[in-house]
């Protein structure tokens, strides 16, 4: 007998029959992508000034606001911890700022429980250029103006960089779920 | 997308409790981030351990990108060069014969300062470097200036010694892990570097201005001589760097010196130099209280 669509019995996870997700990829995927989005600054050599965004933190928001309930409002605390591995900022300064930022997000979004996508590309903006300007404040060397105009164009590049961002863990969330694990 | 409605979460008393939990939680985290912030505020290397640590496992994956890197850039680099190749090739000839001339007047130069050193009785200061190593990365997401080399304790590297790469001064090591160290840039707000004028003996201090340029601020206050083109070298004050590096040109004049640019980029090097202490006597009278004695 000849089926009509051979992807008739499987999703955009792959084939329903026989697979599942796996576990291991489900869990571990958010957590991962973070951990390496705090490392990616790292590779880059920026003398002059803060050139790259903070990508770790861009990572976290876009889980947090693409996929919301996956990440726990405790995150920030573990994560923030890796970051401060190699942010430069003095150490606590990832721990304190990203557990701030999920615990306002969570205050947000009992507010909002219904959002589009601008209002959650304003809300990572305005929580980035919060984390940016607090990073200047509380960087361990004396704030100056000519640092704070350092900050602009990294203000902007995060800014921009969100949405494409949001589009990757939307891809990795695929990525993620995808069924992998054989059964029976 | 709709957030789902962990939120409110029925009558089960243990959702009820995790969801309860997961604030406290948050919270608390929060807390031990303004604790610890407060700590490396108040004391900024009590976590360097960590920090090293850290660099040290991920410094295979950085030296591996540094590679990767200044491949490619010599790559396009040599690419670049087939462009305008002849008009270029005639000019670096005539340049090259007054070098040559050049050289030979400044062997002769050498020559004078050798015999006059040992009229003097002084011996050659010239140190070697404690070890070379790439620029492996740096801190490009945060308002601080820093920067990893891949060579740490194994090498030799201890905290304060110069990083060098072959234009000019890069910056100082700052903290050591065992195969990897932090070094503190130039453009950094927090790091000041004694220096002088090349051509003349006009001394002042080169500070980061966290925006790529340096504040060069003239310790003799006065009439401001300085003038846009002028170059900077470190004066060995402070005893850490040794004396005549290039460090700075000036390219704006202000009240009290000017801005400057860096000389050596460190983007642009593959490899540094880290060298010893100039004077390790002068760091340790800067840094004794003047109530203690130096020496005993």
């Amino acid at each position: 007998m000849e089926r009509i669509n051979p992807r008739s019995r499987s999703d955009a996870y792959g084939s329903r029959i026989n697979r599942s997700h796996s576990p291991a990829f489900a869990y571990s995927v958010p957590w991962l992508s973070v951990m390496l989005g705090s490392l990616v600054p790292l590779f880059l050599i920026a003398v002059a000034m803060p050139m790259v965004p903070p990508t770790g933190l861009l990572m976290l928001l876009g889980w947090r606001l693409v996929r919301p309930g996956l990440l726990p409002i405790w995150a920030g605390l573990p994560l923030g911890l890796f970051d401060d591995l190699f942010s430069g900022q003095p150490f606590g300064f990832g721990v304190l700022s990203w557990s701030l930022a999920l615990i306002a997000i969570e205050a947000i979004e009992s507010r909002f429980p219904w959002r589009s996508f601008w209002q959650d590309w304003f809300t990572a903006s305005m929580l980035v250029a919060a984390y940016l300007l607090s990073g200047w404040l509380l960087s361990g060397a004396t704030p100056t103006t000519s640092s704070l105009a350092a900050l602009g164009p990294q203000l902007v590049f995060s800014t921009l960089l969100f949405p494409p961002f949001a589009r990757l863990v939307a891809r990795l969330d695929r990525f993620r779920l995808a069924r992998r694990k054989r059964l029976g | 997308m709709a957030p789902p409605n962990q939120r409110r979460s029925s009558y089960s008393r243990r959702a009820q409790y995790n969801v309860f939990t997961g604030y406290i939680v948050a919270g608390i985290g929060a807390l031990v981030g303004a604790v610890l912030l407060g700590l490396s505020l108040y004391q900024p290397d009590l976590f360097g351990w960590a920090r090293g640590r850290a660099s040290d496992t991920v410094a295979p994956a950085t030296r591996t990108a540094a590679v990767v890197r200044t491949g490619t850039r010599s790559l396009w680099q040599s690419i670049a060069g087939y462009y305008r190749a002849g008009s270029r090739n005639a000019a670096l000839e005539s340049e090259m014969e007054i070098a040559r001339i050049r050289l030979a007047e400044a062997r002769a130069v050498e020559r004078e300062n050798h015999r006059l050193k040992a009229l003097l009785g002084l011996r050659d200061t010239a140190a070697k470097p404690v070890a070379m190593a790439r620029l492996v990365g740096s801190t490009a997401a945060s308002t601080r200036r820093f920067a990893y080399v891949g060579a740490g304790l194994r090498q030799g590297v201890k905290v304060g010694m110069a990083v060098r790469s072959p234009r000019g001064v890069v910056g100082r090591i700052l903290e050591v892990g065992s195969g990897s160290a932090r070094v503190l840039l130039l453009t950094d707000s927090e790091s000041v570097l004694p220096v002088r004028r090349a051509s003349d003996e006009v001394v002042a201090f080169a500070e980061g201005r966290g925006d790529g340029l340096l504040r060069i601020r003239l310790i003799n206050l006065g009439i401001n001589p300085l003038r846009p083109g002028d170059v900077f070298v470190t004066s060995g004050t402070g005893g850490y760097y040794r004396p005549g590096i290039a460090v700075a040109i000036l390219t704006e004049k202000t009240d009290d010196g000017g801005l400057a640019r860096l000389i050596s980029d460190p983007a642009a090097t593959d490899f540094v130099a880290i060298e010893p202490i100039f004077d390790p006597e002068a760091v340790a009278a800067v840094q004794t209280p003047v109530e203690q004695e130096l020496g005993n």
